[in-house]
């Protein structure tokens, strides 16, 4: 499981998903939206403390950009974050075509990869010994798309993302841990919630 | 799913609503335009269809709307309910065969999190089809939608779709629950095979 590669973009270190979610959480200081896909990804966001800001999904695998792109166009003024799966981004390549030609600057995407379907029991994803996510986010046209080579290069990466003219993709190679926390699996007060942490709704 | 072969016919004769129009009378997708507009639903994403290609250039041409078109029409159902949640609101159009790839994010997004997702569905599949795969793919439509227990109109007539369209946005707005208008060929004219 976990087999690197032999191309140079994935000549990354191996970091670990709560550790990068609980660094990307540490430098959110201005309400951003951070919204989490199927699984150990938002797991790991809801183990990172419950900010208001913060949209758990529990099924729809791969929307976890289209949702954020959503919100990303609904306030232009706030900053979005997406945290996705390898394999989850893998069913819906369409949508970074999208982003990139709608371009909007505040919407930064977080692809954390481990080559498997991990909470499924870790079998490898058909991307995992051949493709770069990378490679494909920047042939699908968003230019600033990278690998994090460390957690020191993925918190710049986080810091320029947030000032940055267009969407940016952060490419992440992480171990194959499960999650930390287990999102409690209530849609309508997640929704709820997040509706109230980005000022739409007023509490009953 | 969205480009096939074969004509619409809504530039030729068979163009129910361009019959017996009198000069004040809307076309459907004037409709559709304008309660879009009333209702203040600005966000349109879409997966084309051949019937839906005046409505959707009307769309562009409107600086009201942000309008884009989508890979997939479950990316368009993301994006919807990602900018309703922060204040926006959408509507997705599709043609049948688009709607066919959407029950799982029914299931697990928009229902459970009681977004009033709004759908516009071009019907083929029915009244003259002429590609046996849209015809079948058309019949798991709305056994789908009776199976999620969602509210659905099949418009059929123009005299009655503003009231269909009108009060089906703001039932799905105020009640939260998804919707999906299903454009029946007796409305649009549809898609036939004319060599």
């Amino acid at each position: 499981m976990n087999q690197p590669t032999n191309t140079p973009a994935r000549n990354t270190k191996i970091m670990n998903r709560f550790d990068l979610t609980s660094r990307l959480v540490a430098k959110l200081k201005n309400e951003e939206a951070v919204v989490g896909g199927i699984g150990n990804t938002n797991f790991d966001l809801w183990a990172t403390g419950q900010r208001p800001q913060n949209f758990y999904m529990l099924g729809s695998m791969g929307l976890a950009f289209p949702i954020a792109l959503g919100v990303a166009l609904a306030q232009p003024k706030r900053h979005v974050f997406a945290l996705e799966g390898d394999g989850s981004i893998l069913m819906q390549l369409g949508c970074l075509s999208t982003i990139a030609t709608l371009k909007p600057k505040n919407l930064t995407m977080i692809v954390m990869d481990n080559g498997v379907y991990q909470i499924t029991g870790a079998q490898p994803t058909p991307a995992a010994a051949s493709a770069d996510i990378i490679a494909i986010a920047i042939g699908s046209g968003l230019a600033n798309s990278a690998w994090a080579a460390d957690e020191e290069d993925f918190e710049r990466l986080v810091d320029q993302a947030l000032t940055a003219s267009g969407p940016t993709l952060i490419g992440v190679r992480i171990d194959d841990r499960p999650g930390t926390g287990a999102t409690r699996r209530d849609p309508v007060q997640i929704r709820e919630r997040f509706m109230l942490g980005l000022g739409v709704r007023e509490a009953m | 799913m969205a480009a096939a072969e074969g004509q619409t016919s809504s530039q030729t004769s068979h163009d129910k609503a361009s019959h017996d129009r009198t000069p004040h009378e809307r076309s459907w997708h004037e409709i559709v335009l304008q309660t879009l507009k009333r209702n203040d639903i600005r966000l349109v994403p879409y997966v084309p269809d051949r019937v839906l290609t005046t409505l959707i250039k009307n769309i562009h041409a409107d600086p009201f709307f942000t309008t884009f078109p989508t890979a997939r029409e479950e990316e368009a159902v993301g994006i919807v309910s990602g900018a309703w949640m922060a204040g926006l609101k959408g509507a997705v159009l599709m043609q049948t065969s688009g709607f066919a790839t959407l029950a799982n994010v029914l299931a697990s997004l928009a229902i459970p999190y009681q977004i009033p997702l709004i759908m516009f569905v071009s019907e083929r599949g029915t009244l003259g089809e002429f590609n046996y795969g849209q015809a079948l793919v058309c019949r798991t439509m709305r056994p789908v939608l009776d199976s999620l227990a969602m509210e659905h109109h099949t418009a059929t007539r123009l005299d009655e779709f503003e009231f269909i369209v009108d009060r089906s946005i703001k039932q799905a707005i105020t009640t939260q629950a998804p919707v999906a208008l299903i454009l029946s060929p007796l409305l649009t004219g549809g898609k036939v095979f004319e060599k």
